[in-house]
């Protein structure tokens, strides 16, 4: 029986290439290749070694992508500041560079052989256990994720409802960052971190109850489902290219870059101002993780930005079906990390009171009135020819009018500055 | 409206982006130990001793040992022994050498005084700044060996001085041999008139 | 998974006992903070997953952070953090306190009919087929409490509602009457 296993695998290779698209032989890849190692093992383990293979390639591939979205954003940081970026770590014991490509695994070793400093006051469990829980929890929400068209590593019920209690649990860590590290200026900026952690909670739950209040599940699998079709074969049925999705989306991303401290926001640990906010007590390996962290939510909140509003897995139209699902989650992760770098290169920090105003008198109302709009959207879906056009009309007017509106408010009385001496 | 700016900085920030693949204005860095840049004539970082000739610096050095640059150097890192013997210099004239020219680049200052001082356009600046060692002192005292390099190195390096000092050498050689050969030929002159007191007086020279 | 039960309840417990000993408030709080997850676990053991992920959210997310906030505000010294039962009526106030705390939720338990449960409402592990084991809901699926909440109970949701409002309008109202200072805001 151990050896017939495989063999029936390998013998199913072409067979599984003859199917349709759902069941193309590169959409069922990664499944023929866990089943085929699964196969190995006795009936009563292969469950408990199918789970930890989900967990091994989960880890192993988005603790890669996390070390060369490092590398692509100092790449990218760089070339938008007219520098080439980190491109000289070599291959070890060679002399071939390829671009800086080992750039990740040299700051790996960097800190890992850092002294580990803890401070003599700190609470040494707490200080300890504080990156570990942020990075336990950032983990934790890759589970639901729909990652492609048979790669759901759980598929639970409440898997929206799951990624947002995992994610914030996260703030627990950072109120133990800076508790545990006993130096009141820690202890403070973690303060700041929660309120804006809080602020910012409040319009990323709020932007993806639409989708919830459309799609009518909590389930990761089933909005993705609800994304399918296309219209005229060229516009996909997503969920961003409806009024109210792309106001949720918009709204989505912005609290995206708040709830992981990403530059405009990223006043917790403004390296300029605060030295690294609660994190100033950490040193080697503990800050590593915590950037591990950070990079990790960033990557887990674009890949739910997916799922919720770009269709999941979706390909954007019917004639690139024949590229697999997963490849195309993985563009649009790309694409959106790339948004987020692009961000960072361009916006200014923000000030306390200005990120706490933007979420209270500016997000929040327009997630709440985007709110009543996907209602709306929902309860119109079967209106059509001129009704339509009508939907669609009202639709963007409750999108664009208080946008416009709240817009003037925000920024009355502060007009563009003007450089006199820039060119 | 709001969010236009914010989009037009997009804008800025995309346009150096794409801008950096294909516009050099927009990629500045100059990759250092692979490429150098052009430095600019008028940087100088230690002097060198010029020499006539590649093939044989030694010989050729403009240096006579006179030792102003010894005397003038402020923070005196310049030592210098006279040669017992006299050589021909690059003009065929017996001249005193530098039988050590050795100078401490770990006190010079690079102040170019033993430059100005120098009556024979022996010394010049330099523009060597890769000078980092791991013996902070053997080798940081630069010798006559290590300090001769060729006046085509110098054109090399300052061309605009060094044309001019080529050209004011120049001159003053051409000085000399009209000198020398007048001097000759009031001496052929001279001799001549010995030889026939009939002869009349040669004009003043 | 009796076994799985045993477990999460003397985690449950234990932290919770733990986090009444404690001397540090901090420590205290973060302990209560860990049997929230107790009870988020034991949730997910009975199958409602939609509870288990709310109460990490509202617990852990949100009500641990008032908690902490609160701890962390009203604590003037350090001489303060340890406060003794030293008193026999202050003893007495706690257990009468438990007692009718525990008195209204075992009767809540009692009065609930458990009819609809019943183990053979669990479905088999799935094994082998691409989805990862987990306990799934055997009754109530998000859109039945969903259904639940807006009729049956829709009267009480809509006072939690209110009541809720009336609260976050209480705080406004409390945060913005703190001094001239708060006038620079602009409107």
């Amino acid at each position: 029986m151990t050896l017939s296993g495989p063999l029936t695998f390998l013998l199913q290779l072409p067979l599984a290439s003859a199917a349709g698209a759902a069941d193309a032989f590169l959409e069922r890849l990664p499944l023929v290749a866990r089943d085929w190692v699964t196969s190995w093992l006795p009936e009563p383990w292969r469950w408990l070694v199918n789970s930890l293979l989900s967990i091994a390639v989960i880890l192993s591939v988005f603790g890669l992508l996390f070390a060369y979205v490092t590398l692509a954003e100092r790449k990218i940081l760089g070339r938008i500041q007219n520098r080439p970026g980190p491109n000289r770590t070599p291959i070890p014991f060679t002399k071939l560079r390829f671009f800086g490509l080992a750039q990740p695994f040299a700051d790996g070793v960097k800190s890992l052989t850092k002294e580990d400093v803890v401070p003599r006051g700190a609470d040494h469990l707490l200080h300890f256990l504080a990156p570990v829980v942020l990075l336990a929890f950032s983990i934790l929400t890759f589970a639901v994720i729909p990652y492609g068209r048979h790669l759901v590593p759980v598929e639970l019920n409440a898997g929206v409802l799951y990624f947002f209690a995992a994610g914030a649990a996260t703030e627990l860590a950072v109120f133990m960052a800076g508790w545990a590290s006993r130096n009141k200026y820690s202890l403070l900026a973690a303060m700041r971190a929660l309120a804006q952690l809080i602020s910012y909670e409040l319009p990323l739950l709020l932007a993806w109850v639409p989708v919830v209040l459309v799609a009518g599940s909590l389930s990761t699998t089933e909005i993705v489902a609800a994304q399918a079709g296309w219209q005229f074969n060229v516009i996909p049925h997503w969920h961003v290219f409806t009024p109210w999705g792309a106001a949720g989306f918009a709204i989505f991303m912005i609290a995206a870059l708040a709830e992981s401290n990403r530059s405009p926001f990223d006043l917790p640990e403004a390296e300029s101002e605060l030295i690294a906010g609660h994190l100033t007590e950490y040193s080697g390996f503990k800050y590593a993780l915590f950037f591990m962290a950070e990079y990790f939510g960033m990557i887990a909140l674009s890949g739910m930005a997916i799922t919720l509003f770009l269709g999941g897995w979706h390909a954007p139209s019917p004639y690139v079906e024949f590229i697999p699902s997963y490849v195309w989650f993985m563009g649009k992760l790309s694409a959106l990390l790339l948004g987020f770098i692009w961000i960072r290169a361009t916006f200014p920090r923000l000030r306390m009171d200005q990120l706490t105003r933007f979420a209270w008198k500016f997000l929040v109302p327009l997630a709440l009135i985007n709110l009543g709009n996907a209602a709306f959207w929902s309860l119109s879906f079967h209106w059509s020819g001129p009704f339509q056009i009508l939907r669609w009309l009202i639709s963007v007017l409750v999108v664009v009018g208080p946008f416009v509106l709240l817009g003037r408010k925000l920024s009355a009385g502060v007009a563009p500055r003007v450089y006199r001496y820039a060119v | 409206m709001l969010g236009t700016g914010l989009l037009q900085g997009l804008g800025v920030t995309a346009k150096n982006f794409v801008g950096s693949f294909h516009d050099p204005a927009r990629l500045t860095t100059i990759e250092y130990p692979e490429v150098k840049t052009k430095l600019p004539e008028a940087y100088r970082n230690f002097p060198f001793l010029v020499t006539e000739n590649a093939t044989d610096p030694m010989g050729t050095l403009r240096c006579v040992a006179c030792q102003i640059c010894e005397k003038e150097c402020p923070p005196q890192c310049i030592y210098i022994e006279k040669s017992k013997d006299k050589k021909p210099d690059a003009t065929g004239k017996p001249q005193l050498f530098p039988a050590v020219f050795a100078i401490d680049t770990s006190v010079c200052m690079s102040c170019q005084i033993c430059v100005e001082v120098c009556p024979f356009e022996a010394i010049k600046m330099d523009q060597v700044y890769e000078i980092a060692t791991t013996d902070r002192f053997s080798a940081l005292l630069l010798n006559r060996e290590q300090l001769a390099k060729s006046n085509a190195y110098y054109h090399e390096i300052h061309p605009t001085e060094a044309a001019e000092v080529d050209a004011r050498l120049a001159a003053e050689r051409k000085a000399a041999e009209e000198k020398a050969a007048a001097a000759a030929a009031a001496k052929a002159a001279a001799a001549a008139a010995k030889a026939s007191p009939v002869a009349k007086p040669p004009l003043t020279a | 998974m009796t076994a799985a039960l045993v477990l999460i309840a003397v985690f449950t417990l234990a932290t919770a006992a733990v986090a009444l000993s404690l001397r540090n408030l901090i420590h205290s709080a973060l302990l209560l903070i860990a049997s929230w997850f107790g009870i988020a676990a034991f949730y997910l053991w009975a199958g409602a997953e939609f509870v288990a992920f709310a109460q990490v959210l509202v617990y852990v997310g949100a009500v641990s952070m008032v908690v902490l906030f609160a701890v962390l505000l009203t604590r003037r010294s350090r001489a303060d953090t340890v406060i003794a039962p030293d008193s026999v009526a202050r003893a007495i106030s706690a257990v009468i306190t438990g007692i009718a705390v525990f008195g209204v939720l075992g009767a809540a338990i009692l009065n609930t009919s458990f009819a609809r449960l019943s183990p053979a409402g669990v479905p088999p592990l799935p094994s082998g087929t691409g989805v990862s084991p987990v306990i799934s809901a055997p009754t109530a699926t998000v859109r039945d409490i969903g259904m639940q909440l807006m009729s049956t109970h829709a009267a009480a949701l809509l006072i939690i509602g209110i009541l809720l409002t009336v609260a976050l309008l209480g705080a406004v109202v409390l945060a913005a009457q703190d001094g001239p200072e708060s006038k620079q805001e602009s409107p």
